[in-house]
């Protein structure tokens, strides 16, 4: 019994030590400078290859969830008569949820997860220590581009996700179910706000996007330098950071509409 | 050479999320360009608004030409007065037109409906409507129809 | 203190683990310009040592003094300053970063460093490449070469920036007899015809004593012998003998410390 104790009181602890570090990791590695500090070039490369190659599992998926949304839409709002909504429905569901959401967890499963296995195995083979004995801080140099491009990408992510997913619905709306064209988006211009809905929206997505780069270089970097220890942290990357992201989901959404 | 390929690409990337934003802002929540100072506020007087809020739209023959920008309590008459942004191309309202707060559908928002009257001089900035009718609270209606029922037996 | 003939000395050292002990008092000093081979049993934390000399690591007490400043108190600017001019260090596995090539690799720390132009860094690159004898793979990844041939460029990049001091973590580890010959000639060269200190952490007795100038033998968080090969072959301390000779059991013992061995095998029956 006492031993459930402890062992629940060491977790705690360890919990919490490592959220600290944690901490530190973003607190030295957020602002630019320092020893042998990246370039901007360097915040170019990240961003091609957690933002670019993120681009086509976004835009088939936005796409796709913008088609599904149309489909269901449709078939509900029909019982109401209200048909001519489904283009607020979709706009609206995505701005606000789905896109900012589902770009985030698609990004931590598709960029997250490789940035941590990249930090981490950068540090099982001694390259971090080694730019250390250079005289190179690996904070600054491999960690600083990383979070930077992870928060510049997630953003236009979420973005393009919604743009995709609103024509998807369209698509399906228009030109499959037969809905006038200028129902589905007159309703929606008349009805989506930019600064309530699409700048909320990328507000969400910028905060999904700190703390999922956050996760994953810092998971990367606090590995056990093994590949068994590399492969736990990839799993965690994605497990805490989709947790995350629902929970910072619910809060902001409680703060931005100002309900709870 | 590699170098470059990325810089490209990542330039595309930023130019495609700033034309999402665009087509965000045109298209689809209907931002219009020419949104500041383009448009003069009137006034009107309501006895009651039931659930009318800011950021309603404004609607003439169903098309939006403006918002409720302020919603405030005339303490003297113990009546709602709203200001309303209308757009500066609907600038033709005659002074006797009327307000009233419309419901979309049976359940949906409340939004004011203007008609237009007969006279020849046009509303100007700060100008109050006259005629208005305020909002149909159903339990109003439901008891004066249960009332009329009663008194018809 | 710099014209001191100790390039680096380690003062009543303590160094902990978890709550492990490492090292206890541990005092050793390593002269300039010559080559020491640090040895001992595994776990008795020698690379620990190097990553202390390094500041990678900080000592729970005591101090590490590298040129006569201590490593350990410095801010983090003079001690990123140190690394970058004055200190070298070979990993064991070499830490080439693998999404640049060899060329890349070695001119990092020059263009990170230094804003010379392009066509200089290019010959200092040839230059050191040449050294380790590697100019030929310049546009190779680190993925394309033997294991051998890794560590050399290793070295070709952590001397590029020309440091006094040269760290070698188990440069021999894994190597075939040829590369290891290629390596030994590269660091008694490199020590002869710069005039570098070099630390060398290995357990290849054999190997260590054919280059080293002198031998640090560590053994349970103390130095036990310090002193050159021959010296230390033919001293009076058993334990030291026994390390040089591998002899499997002596003062080092072949059981690690456990409890009575009867009672520990009628204890699983109760």
């Amino acid at each position: 019994m006492l031993k459930y104790v402890r062992d629940l009181g060491k977790t705690g602890v360890e919990s919490i030590q490592s959220i600290g570090r944690a901490g530190m990791l973003f607190g030295q590695s957020v602002t630019w400078g320092g020893p042998g500090s990246a370039g901007f070039l360097d915040l170019i490369k990240q961003i091609h290859s957690v933002g670019v190659r993120s681009l086509s599992i976004i835009i088939v998926a936005g796409f796709f969830v913008g088609m599904v949304l149309a489909l269901q839409g449709y078939n509900i709002l029909i019982k109401f008569g209200s048909v001519s909504a489904l283009g607020t429905m979709v706009s609206l569901t995505l701005l606000r949820e789905l896109g900012p959401v589902l770009a985030a967890l698609l990004f931590a499963g598709r960029a997250g997860s490789a940035l941590t296995a990249e930090i981490g195995l950068m540090k099982a083979t001694e390259q971090l220590s080694a730019m250390e004995m250079m005289g190179v801080d690996p904070l600054k140099r491999v960690i600083t581009p990383r979070l930077w491009a992870g928060m510049i990408s997630v953003p236009i992510l979420a973005l393009l996700f919604s743009t995709v997913g609103i024509w998807g619905g369209a698509f399906v709306a228009v030109d499959m179910l037969g809905l006038y064209d200028g129902a589905y988006w007159s309703n929606m211009a008349n009805t989506v706000e930019f600064y309530d809905d699409v700048v909320q929206g990328l507000i969400k997505a910028a905060v999904f996007g700190v703390v999922v780069t956050w996760i994953a270089v810092y998971q990367g970097y606090d590995a056990a330098p093994t590949s068994e220890g590399i492969g736990k942290a990839t799993t965690q990357t994605v497990v805490i950071s989709s947790l995350a992201i629902l929970g910072l989901d619910f809060i902001l959404t409680a703060v931005m509409l100002g309900g709870v | 050479m590699r170098m470059r390929n990325i810089e490209l690409m990542v330039g595309g990337f930023m130019v495609m999320g700033i034309i999402a934003l665009v087509l965000m802002a045109l298209r689809v929540s209907g931002l219009s360009m020419d949104a500041a100072g383009e448009t003069y506020t009137i006034k009107a007087r309501f006895e009651n608004l039931g659930g009318l809020t800011d950021r309603a739209k404004v609607s003439l023959a169903g098309v939006t030409i403006g918002r409720v920008t302020n919603i405030s309590l005339d303490e003297e008459w113990y009546a709602a007065v709203v200001e309303m942004e209308i757009d500066k191309s609907m600038s033709t309202l005659p002074i006797d037109t009327s307000a009233s707060i419309l419901t979309a559908g049976l359940l949906g928002e409340k939004y004011i409906g203007l008609s237009v009257g007969a006279e020849i001089d046009y509303m100007t900035d700060g100008d109050w409507v006259q005629d208005t009718q305020s909002a149909i609270v159903l339990e109003e209606l439901i008891s004066r129809f249960l009332f009329s029922q009663a008194e018809g037996e | 203190m710099t014209n001191s003939s100790n390039h680096v000395d380690v003062k009543d050292v303590t160094f902990y683990r978890g709550s492990r002990k490492i090292y206890d008092g541990l005092n050793v000093s390593f002269p300039r310009g010559k080559i020491t081979a640090i040895m001992g049993p595994s776990g008795t934390g020698k690379t620990t040592l190097l990553r202390m000399i390094g500041g990678q690591l900080k000592a729970d007490s005591g101090q590490v003094m590298v040129n006569g400043d201590d490593v350990g108190r410095m801010s983090r600017a003079d001690l990123f300053e140190l690394r970058k001019n004055k200190m070298g260090m070979l990993f064991q596995t070499s830490g080439l970063f693998t999404d640049l090539n060899v060329f890349d690799n070695v001119a990092f720390p020059l263009r990170t460093h230094t804003d010379l132009p392009d066509d200089m860094i290019r010959d200092l690159v040839l230059m050191k490449l040449e050294a380790v004898g590697l100019r030929g793979t310049r546009d190779m990844f680190p993925a394309e070469l033997s294991g051998g041939m890794v560590r050399r460029v290793a070295l070709a990049r952590s001397i590029a920036m020309d440091p006094e001091l040269i760290m070698y973590d188990e440069p021999f580890t894994g190597l075939d007899p040829i590369s290891m010959g290629m390596i030994l000639r590269l660091i008694r060269g490199l020590n002869e015809a710069l005039g570098l200190t070099s630390l060398l952490v290995s357990h290849d007795v054999e190997e260590s004593c054919q280059i080293a100038d002198y031998l640090c033998i560590v053994s349970g968080g103390k130095v036990i012998g310090f002193g050159t090969p021959d010296e230390l072959k033919n001293g009076d301390n058993a334990e030291v003998r026994q390390f040089l000779n591998g002899d499997p059991d002596g003062p080092v013992p072949f059981h690690y410390p456990a409890n009575d061995y009867r009672a520990d095998l009628f204890a699983g029956d109760a």
